[in-house]
């Protein structure tokens, strides 16, 4: 098993400069998750990481040695590809023998470890399958089982559940955490889903524009994004972004206006002291959804607002509530706002608000004291 | 605008039978989710209202008119694809007037330009006009292509899984924007997605179908809250529904080896009053109660973290079900838990068909 | 989107007043006219002509001689020495194609500069006249001034006199004639194969070879074995080489042999009977080839 160190890594697709001084180490027996939009460099990374790709500068490292001039065959480390990449004209049991075969096993070793991973996997019973008898989600544990069959030092997957259908990607998630946990294989994986990331990963790597973001647990990524792209890219639905100006005052001691005075909320008084010790131009407020407090009656310290639109998800429901021209999202119980054009009394929970300079777009690392027994939902 | 109608249509392919006895009817303005797997027959159903296959029997109806014998032209119902198919070589200005300069209609040239600017400002792609197409990224193709869909004007509009090619984060904005331009347009929309989270956020009106069939037709809160059978059930909801073969005796019911034991309340206990023997449970995750209160003793077996809160997989003996927790709450894997399920949240199911009881009874009447 | 674009050819064509069915016959109609006339009507006559003693020289009457004319043909050692060169000359002539033209596509499949221009020049052979090929090796082979003897010190050794080399000798301008062709159908498949089969294999740490064997190979099989029928059906009836440019009697193919029946000798009924022998036999190798090729597909 294998500690992966990446070190200054940078990356030309011609002039496109796709990888930008990345440093990044992956612990053994750690899963990592590679998140980002698409062209963000994530993919590029792990196919570097696999030999698939060189690099221009900068060193890979897998237990300290480097390996950025080996080729892939020499790396020792397996690849699940998105769209499978199985041997199409192999069996299933084939073609997880194939790397075995390919080093010049025992026919009697090959096949008591084909069968091995094939009982953990459960497809033991399509072992005589062709690839194109399979549905997607067999396929890709087919793949799987070829990747895990000879032990390789780490496991690297480019989006293994992204072609599959959204309640088999559910299935497959757990079951892939399970191999983890099973195989303790150190292990990076691909994907843009940030669901995906969160309930997997023991740590999240966020990439934009080929620069990597943030590094951390999927808690701290989730409370303590560094800067808006973070913010936005982790959490669903999407957290509320909205430009604020904080001023001194009102019932609380201080005030958020949103916008040009759409809306007024009362906040913490020692906000504004805080943020005179930052530099910063103007201010972006970022609240999610749970972060806003909803009452369907009038309430001291609420501000009066209207549901525009409301998404029921079962377990709870997303209401858009109109500030002026901009939507602010809450999180409710299911059912708590009936119909569209009510009016509800809304707070944001200081605890949970985020503020972030507008140009840089960097957090500017405000914890205000966490409420009690505010959360909803 | 249109009002879809689908009467006892069944269609087969070969030997294969693809929809079954499907009656499904679509509103004037309505936002129609049809939800299913791969392979339940969503993307049939959307060929047959087009007009690109026709039923082997039943009718088709718009606006109460039988177009089994129309052609997709005739019918006038744009349709939008999984995948973009825009013309590479033209400008997105040349692929939005390509509809408006069929043979068929003729449209005066300020017509053309009136209806492409506003389908460009509804869909927020303006600034785009005058790229070529092969220079955008995959969810501004995918405003084009739905902006070919809507210069058309036409009586409805088939979408068949147009978000499953974009990545999470902009599958996420474009379903707030499809509803929205559905919303404004006041048109019939028609969208075909494997994905629950999409037909619950957008649907005024959901249809479940499984292998050919319709297993239920009803609104988001209906289809989560009161699911006809155990497939819908552990369809829709993100962890799916928990279920467990249990017995029911004089409105209680044990479930997990006797482990856990409750009476029923509420709705269910209504349903299924009279009934004793073997069902079927389920329960949602959120409707799993974890605290040192609650009378069943569990292992954490898996923790998945969302964010806002924890899916945590529990285990009692060799069952294994879900509860969510929240964010704050410290599991660590193997960790000893008490929980419980609240007891007018179960749903009851019978345990051959599957079938709902609440539903099973007005069956009966 | 696509859907739009359908609607509006459909509509197109309604306006016009054809139909999808009236469109499909004046494609057709043609071609079936002309395939009547020069290929199947001949057919059957020379079926019939088999089965007579017709000599096109004289006018004598033509008597109907049943299956003489096979019976006959069957029983001569002769046609079975024609059809025992031909063999040597198809497996010789087809193998070398393969072997050449497949190892020209794997060098030919990757990154080099030039590469359409050296595709297009190794491509020249095959572009060139059978009867001029013919007469320029014929002078490449000339025992007393062709650059082959030349080139390789063998001083006047007649390649195109010597009973045992000859056949050989044509078969070696056969391949170069032709081995562009397979290597043509060969990067068609080659390319085909997708990269992430390759970089699956790499991860797998297979070696060259062994991903050569197990995943090359295997994958362009098919096609490969359609250019194989191909060469196959046509080095069977191959004329014009070995007629251009040997005399010799260990030369003398099935296809030679015929048409000094047919032209020389003027047995058009018996020559008629041996064609129709040639082309069972090439439909029963053809045959053979689609079943595998069948077999292979399947996987």
């Amino acid at each position: 098993m294998a500690e992966i160190a990446l070190q200054n890594i940078e990356k030309y697709f011609g002039d496109n400069y796709v990888i930008r001084k990345l440093n990044l180490t992956i612990a053994h027996k750690e899963f990592v998750v590679l998140l980002g939009p698409s062209g963000c460099g994530k993919t590029t990374t792990l196919r570097a990481i696999a030999g698939l790709e060189t690099i221009d500068t900068g060193d890979i490292r897998i237990d300290g040695k480097a390996v950025q001039d080996l080729r892939a065959s020499d790396r020792d480390i397996a690849f699940v590809f998105q769209l499978f990449a199985l041997y199409p004209h192999l069996t299933a049991y084939d073609n997880i023998a194939f790397p075995l075969r390919a080093t010049r096993e025992s026919k009697a070793e090959v096949d008591t470890k084909v069968r091995a991973v094939a009982r953990s996997l459960r497809i033991e019973h399509l072992l005589n399958q062709r690839p194109s008898a399979l549905s997607g989600g067999d396929m890709q544990r087919v793949a799987i089982g070829r990747a895990l069959v000879r032990r390789p030092k780490a496991m690297l997957m480019d989006e293994p559940i992204g072609a599959l259908d959204a309640a088999l990607r559910e299935e497959m998630r757990s079951e892939l955490k399970r191999l983890h946990i099973e195989n303790d294989s150190t292990t990076v994986y691909v994907t843009h889903d940030q669901v995906e990331a969160m309930s997997l990963a023991d740590r999240i790597a966020i990439m934009n524009d080929g620069v990597l973001q943030q590094v951390g647990t999927p808690g701290e990524v989730y409370q303590y994004p560094t800067n808006l792209f973070v913010a936005q890219f982790i959490g669903s639905p999407v957290m509320n972004i909205l430009p604020a100006t904080v001023r001194a005052g009102g019932a609380d001691g201080a005030e958020v206006v949103i916008g040009d005075g759409d809306a007024v909320f009362g906040f913490p008084a020692d906000l504004p002291k805080r943020l005179e010790a930052k530099s910063y131009d103007s201010l972006v407020l970022g609240v999610r959804p749970e972060g806003v407090i909803i009452s369907t009656t009038e309430t001291a310290g609420h501000v009066p607002v209207e549901a525009h639109i409301i998404e029921p998800l079962g377990a709870y429901d997303i209401v858009d509530l109109k500030i002026g021209e901009q939507l602010l999202r809450a999180r409710t119980h299911s059912g708590m706002v009936e119909r569209v054009g009510e009016t509800v009394w809304a707070r944001l929970d200081a605890a949970q608000t985020h503020f972030f300079d507008t140009k840089s777009g960097d957090s500017l690392n405000i914890r205000l004291g966490e409420e009690n027994g505010t959360r909803q939902a | 605008m249109a009002h879809v109608r689908l009467e006892r249509v069944t269609k087969t392919y070969g030997g294969v039978t693809a929809l079954r006895d499907l009656t499904l009817d679509i509103a004037d303005g309505e936002f129609f989710v049809l939800l299913g797997p791969t392979g339940a027959g969503k993307t049939t159903t959307l060929r047959l209202i087009a007009g690109l296959d026709k039923p082997t029997s039943g009718v088709v109806s718009i606006d109460g008119q039988d177009v089994n014998d129309w052609t997709a032209a005739q019918r006038d119902i744009a349709l939008v694809f999984q995948y973009y198919s825009l013309y590479p070589r033209y400008t997105v200005r040349q692929n939005l007037e390509f509809p408006l300069k069929s043979k068929v209609h003729s449209y005066s040239q300020s017509e053309i330009d009136g209806r492409i600017a506003s389908a460009a400002k509804t869909l927020r792609i303006d600034h785009l006009l005058e790229r070529k197409t092969d220079k955008l990224s995959g969810g501004e193709m995918q405003r084009v292509a739905i902006g070919r869909a809507i210069v058309r004007e036409p009586r409805a509009f088939l979408m068949d899984e147009p978000l499953s090619n974009l990545d999470a984060k902009l599958r996420e904005a474009l379903r707030s924007e499809l509803k929205d331009l559905q919303m404004k347009l006041g048109a019939t929309f028609l969208f075909v997605t494997h994905d629950q989270i999409e037909a619950m956020s957008m649907g005024d009106k959901v249809g479940v179908l499984n292998e050919g069939r319709i297993a239920q037709i009803g609104t988001p809160y209906e289809i989560y809250n009161s699911p006809r059978d155990v497939f819908v059930a552990s369809f829709v909801g993100s962890p799916a529904m928990n279920l467990a073969a249990g017995e029911l005796a004089n409105g209680r019911v044990s479930a997990l080896s006797g482990k856990l034991d409750a009476t029923l309340a509420g709705e269910a206990a209504r349903d299924t009053s009279g009934y004793s023997g073997p069902v079927k449970l389920g329960i949602r995750a959120e409707d799993v109660v974890v605290g040192p209160d609650q009378p069943v003793e569990a292992r954490v077996h898996h923790v998945e973290n969302h964010g806002v809160e924890q899916i945590v997989t529990l285990r009692v003996d060799d069952h294994l079900f879900k509860a969510t927790v929240p964010a704050t709450l410290r599991m660590g894997i193997e960790d000893s838990v008490q929980c419980g399920w609240s007891a007018d949240k179960i749903h009851v199911f019978d345990a051959q068909t599957g079938v709902g009881f609440a539903y099973r009874e007005a069956k009966a009447a | 989107m696509a859907v739009i674009a359908r609607l509006e050819s459909d509509t197109r064509a309604a306006a016009r007043g054809w139909s999808d069915l009236t469109i499909r016959n004046i494609f057709i109609l043609p071609t079936l006219a002309f395939l009547i006339v020069f290929n199947i009507f001949p057919l059957i006559y020379s079926l019939g002509y088999s089965f007579t003693d017709f000599r096109a020289s004289v006018n004598d009457p033509v008597n109907f001689v049943g299956l003489q004319n096979y019976r006959e043909l069957l029983n001569d050692p002769n046609i079975w020495r024609n059809f025992t060169v031909t063999a040597q000359y198809v497996i010789v002539s087809v193998g070398g194609q393969v072997i050449v033209g497949f190892g020209l596509a794997l060098l030919l499949n990757r990154k080099i500069p030039f590469k359409g221009l050296i595709t297009t020049l190794l491509l020249l052979p095959m572009m060139m006249s059978m009867a001029v090929v013919g007469l320029f090796w014929k002078l490449l082979y000339d025992p007393s001034w062709g650059i082959i003897n030349y080139a390789l010190g063998l001083g006047s050794f007649d390649w195109l006199s010597d009973p045992d080399v000859a056949l050989y000798a044509v078969a070696i301008t056969d391949i170069w004639m032709w081995a562009p062709f397979v290597m043509l159908l060969s990067l068609a498949g080659l390319s085909a194969v997708p990269q992430h089969l390759y970089e699956a294999a790499a991860i797998d740490r297979a070696g060259t070879w062994y991903t050569f064997t197990r995943i090359t190979l295997p994958l362009v099989a098919p096609i490969l074995i359609i250019a194989i029928i191909f060469r196959t059906m046509e080095a069977f009836k191959s004329f014009d080489l070995p007629f251009i440019m040997s005399g010799q009697p260990t030369t003398e193919m099935i296809s030679i042999r015929l048409y000094k029946m047919a032209f020389q000798e003027w047995q058009t009924g018996r020559s008629s009977a041996l064609a129709y022998i040639v082309l069972i036999v090439v439909l029963a190798i053809t045959n053979i080839y689609v079943k595998y090729l069948n077999k292979v597909k399947e996987r």
